[in-house]
């Protein structure tokens, strides 16, 4: 059965991450998403760190931006980066050079015949190269544009550089998220807005084609990323419009629950677990043994709890610290409580549960050999999702775009090729 | 919606009306009670169900179907409904009927073990912010099943684990997890570069924090932005190693912040095109001038929380601009009007309250 978004031509301009995830979005479902990419360009923080990365760069970095496979550049080393490849299954690619007139004519002639357009690049560039939504619905009056960036395309900050960490800084989740005992300088970097932005870039593209198919129209779509992520802290915003109160983190506790992060046996070995009631307080009693302290009287009601967490928080990890993880979270899942191992990489790659869902997804590309990748975030009953493409070198598909899609002649693809538009590699002159 | 029963709660007292996370999550809707443990509740579901296009649940799996409305149940009263439905761990596997909280399933399923500082316990995200990104992956695939709808007039059952959803998320854990694969290396807790850059990330200032990036690659635009000799011998130029120059440039530089508040320095930084932010408090955001004049908070009335200003949408569509229209409904507030467009009379409706249907 075809999938959902069958025969809907997407125009992927995302970089970074937001970006390219809410293109993979659309890809898994179906469309036909092509990357449009530039070999004379190298979009910071995308397809790699630099073009070609020296050993001391790829060694001096976190495994997300260093992790190319057994820590070597390769050959394409565009083509092997693992926060790339990530999102990058399912799409085709093919490259142009948007800052050249004729790059801008193919573009447009590409535009007229794709039915979603998806970018984060910093406000005002693809306007700069006269392929704004304005511009481009003259060529196409049914695209749906849908442009991403951190504050939106008005106000007084539309023009604000942000990256992802930034975001999360404005948006007020910095504040909301730090330890308890630490100030906001001990967190660690997160880029939950852009994860979230990804969600909404795609639900809104998809939403705009469900309104084309009624009045044959397509539409610009203006995702401001930190006005959407504001949206996941919605209650926080009524805690201080309604209640007056400025909301400070909570670490990893709850607003009425017991609940923390506790060490078990071993080195860097953590459960998380939450004691939602009366019933779960003392399910835990029970499976601790009755610790000492454990019947004071204010801990007979859960505000009483809460405001003696300190102690409480003693007691499980008096517990806790001498049990290997499995066996303490086996102990505590056994009596209804809602706790679990705090897996890392190894765990989740190793766990049972996501392998019996069959979640993750063994691709062969030819940069990169065959891996395993994380999965689909869903699944569809009647029509299945799958991994129809590799993660996609550059320029892979320029062949397809150019000949097939835009009809160029033989001698025109040599031209463009000879011009920098056409390639699989990106000019020497990038670093 | 046991979400009715979890505080935070509007003027703190709790109520079915009052929590902050339900008002915030159901503007725009219409509310009925409908009790599908009851036979009448059932017949109920099923007449609206005939003329609906998307059911969204999140029973724990198997209690939907235990009450005799299963995907094929569904979908024999209609043909191309879209049944989401959203559990902890998905419809089927080993951990399927496990409890679990927002933090279990981060610390299962997220980038918890390297969120924090190695030396403290792994860190989760601010509550409610994952599971509303569970909910806007849900509606991802949901919005896709309706364009098959709309394109094919066929339906769809869709299986939203929220475990896979934090699991694919590209805040780090998707790419971790091919990082891993790659090289065998997992993401680890790593002590913040916050000392070992200058500036650091966060810097202290008149009135709280700002967040800037700055490294070798933004160091000359710093340069230009402070505009003060002191800075421009080229001494601190990253990375800054010697600590008697970390000292030196300390010295400077936390009293030029200091004399300055977060928006005056995020203004100057800006100025020259570095990325800056100040770090917000919720009050700060509400008041935040961009967002006012994009008018991003919207007031709304609810009949008994009040009126109050609320984040607005995620997204601006200027094709057909969404709107806020209304508060969230209060408990069954539109049970007369929803049962009454299938044909129940006000007597029905009695008969159906005191039998325990709605």
């Amino acid at each position: 059965m075809a999938l959902p978004l069958e025969g809907i031509r997407v125009l992927d301009l995302g970089v970074v991450l937001a970006g390219p995830q809410a293109a993979l979005l659309l890809a898994d479902l179906g469309a036909e998403v092509i990357r449009v990419e530039s070999t004379q360009y190298f979009p910071p923080q995308t397809r790699g760190i630099f073009a070609h990365p020296t050993k001391e760069a790829i060694m001096a970095s976190i495994p997300s931006a260093g992790g190319y496979p057994n820590r070597e550049a390769g050959e394409r080393p565009w083509n092997r980066f693992p926060w790339f490849n990530t999102t990058a299954r399912n799409k085709k690619s093919m490259t142009v050079d948007l800052k050249k007139q004729r790059g801008q004519e193919i573009f447009r002639k590409l535009a007229a015949i794709s039915d979603v357009l998806l970018t984060n690049q910093s406000p005002g560039s693809l306007e700069g190269f006269g392929l704004g939504y304005d511009d481009l619905r003259r060529v196409n009056p049914r695209l749906v544009y849908v442009g991403a960036s951190s504050f939106g395309s008005s106000g007084p900050y539309a023009s604000y550089k942000a990256l992802g960490l930034q975001m999360e800084a404005y948006a007020g989740h910095d504040l909301l998220r730090r330890y308890r005992d630490r100030d906001v300088s001990s967190n660690t970097w997160a880029v939950t807005a852009d994860a979230a932005g990804a969600m909404s870039m795609a639900l809104a593209a998809q939403m705009a084609l469900f309104s084309r198919a009624k009045t044959g129209r397509g539409q610009y779509i203006d995702v401001s990323m930190v006005e959407n992520f504001v949206g996941l802290l919605g209650h926080a915003v009524l805690d201080y419009t309604m209640n007056d109160r400025v909301p400070d983190s909570l670490g990893n506790r709850d607003y009425a629950a017991i609940q923390g992060c506790y060490p078990c046996a071993g080195e860097d070995r953590w459960l998380v677990l939450t004691l939602g009631d009366d019933a779960a307080w003392q399910a835990f009693c029970r499976v601790a043994g009755n610790p000492a302290g454990c019947d004071d009287p204010r801990f007979a009601t859960a505000s009483g709890r809460y405001r003696a967490h300190d102690e409480i928080d003693a007691i499980i990890s008096a517990w806790t610290r001498g049990r290997p993880r499995e066996e303490a979270v086996n102990c505590l899942r056994a009596k209804g409580i809602m706790a679990g191992p705090v897996m890392d990489d190894a765990d989740a790659m190793a766990d049972p549960h996501l392998a019996a869902r069959g979640y993750f997804v063994e691709v062969e590309q030819a940069d990169t050999g065959l891996h395993r990748y994380p999965g689909f975030p869903y699944r569809f009953h009647n029509t299945p999702l799958e991994v129809r493409l590799a993660p996609v070198g550059l320029g892979e598909h320029n062949e397809y775009v150019y000949k097939t899609l835009l009809g160029v002649s033989d001698a025109e693809y040599a031209e463009l090729e000879a011009e920098g538009h056409i390639g699989t590699e990106f000019a020497p002159h990038i670093r | 919606d046991l979400m009715r029963h979890i505080g935070p709660f509007a003027g703190d007292t709790p109520g079915p009306d009052n929590s902050l996370s339900f008002l915030h999550l159901n503007v725009n809707k219409r509310g009925v009670t409908l009790n599908i443990g009851t036979k009448s509740g059932q017949s109920i579901l099923a007449e609206l169900v005939r003329d609906t296009d998307v059911v969204v649940e999140s029973f724990r799996p198997g209690v939907l179907p235990a009450l005799g409305f299963s995907y094929d149940a569904l979908r024999a009263i209609n043909p191309k409904i879209v049944l989401t439905s959203i559990s902890n761990f998905g419809q089927t596997g080993p951990y399927r009927d496990l409890p679990a909280s927002e933090i279990v399933l981060y610390g299962m399923g997220h980038a918890m073990f390297g969120t924090g500082q190695p030396d403290a316990e792994p860190a989760s995200m601010a509550p409610r912010v994952n599971l509303q990104f569970a909910g806007q992956t849900a509606a991802v695939a949901t919005m896709a099943a309706v364009l098959r709808q709309q394109s094919s007039g066929e339906g769809e059952w869709i299986d939203c684990s929220i475990m896979e959803a934090f699991t694919s998320s590209v805040d780090r854990r998707a790419i971790s997890l091919t990082a891993y694969d790659y090289t065998g290396e997992k993401m680890v807790r790593m002590a913040s570069v916050q000392g070992i850059s200058a500036p650091p990330p966060f810097n202290p200032c008149a009135d709280g924090y700002f967040h800037m990036t700055v490294g070798i690659v933004w160091w000359d635009t710093f340069v230009a932005a402070v505009n003060e000799d002191f800075l421009r011998d080229g001494r601190f130029t990253p990375p800054l190693q010697d600590p008697l120059l970390r000292e030196e440039f300390d010295a400077f530089w936390i009293p030029w912040c200091m004399d300055r508040t977060k928006r005056e320095i995020v203004q100057i930084f800006q100025a020259k095109g570095l990325p800056a932010a100040p770090v917000n408090t919720i009050a700060d955001l509400v008041e935040d001038p961009h967002l006012q004049v994009r008018g991003f908070f919207r007031q709304l009335a609810h009949a008994t929380a009040g009126p109050a200003l609320y984040a607005g949408l995620p997204f601006q569509m200027h094709g057909t601009p969404g709107e806020m229209r209304a508060a969230a409904p209060r408990l069954g507030e539109h049970n007369a009007e929803v049962f009454g467009a299938l044909g129940y009379t006000v007597d029905d409706l009695q008969v159906l309250s005191a039998t325990g249907a709605i």
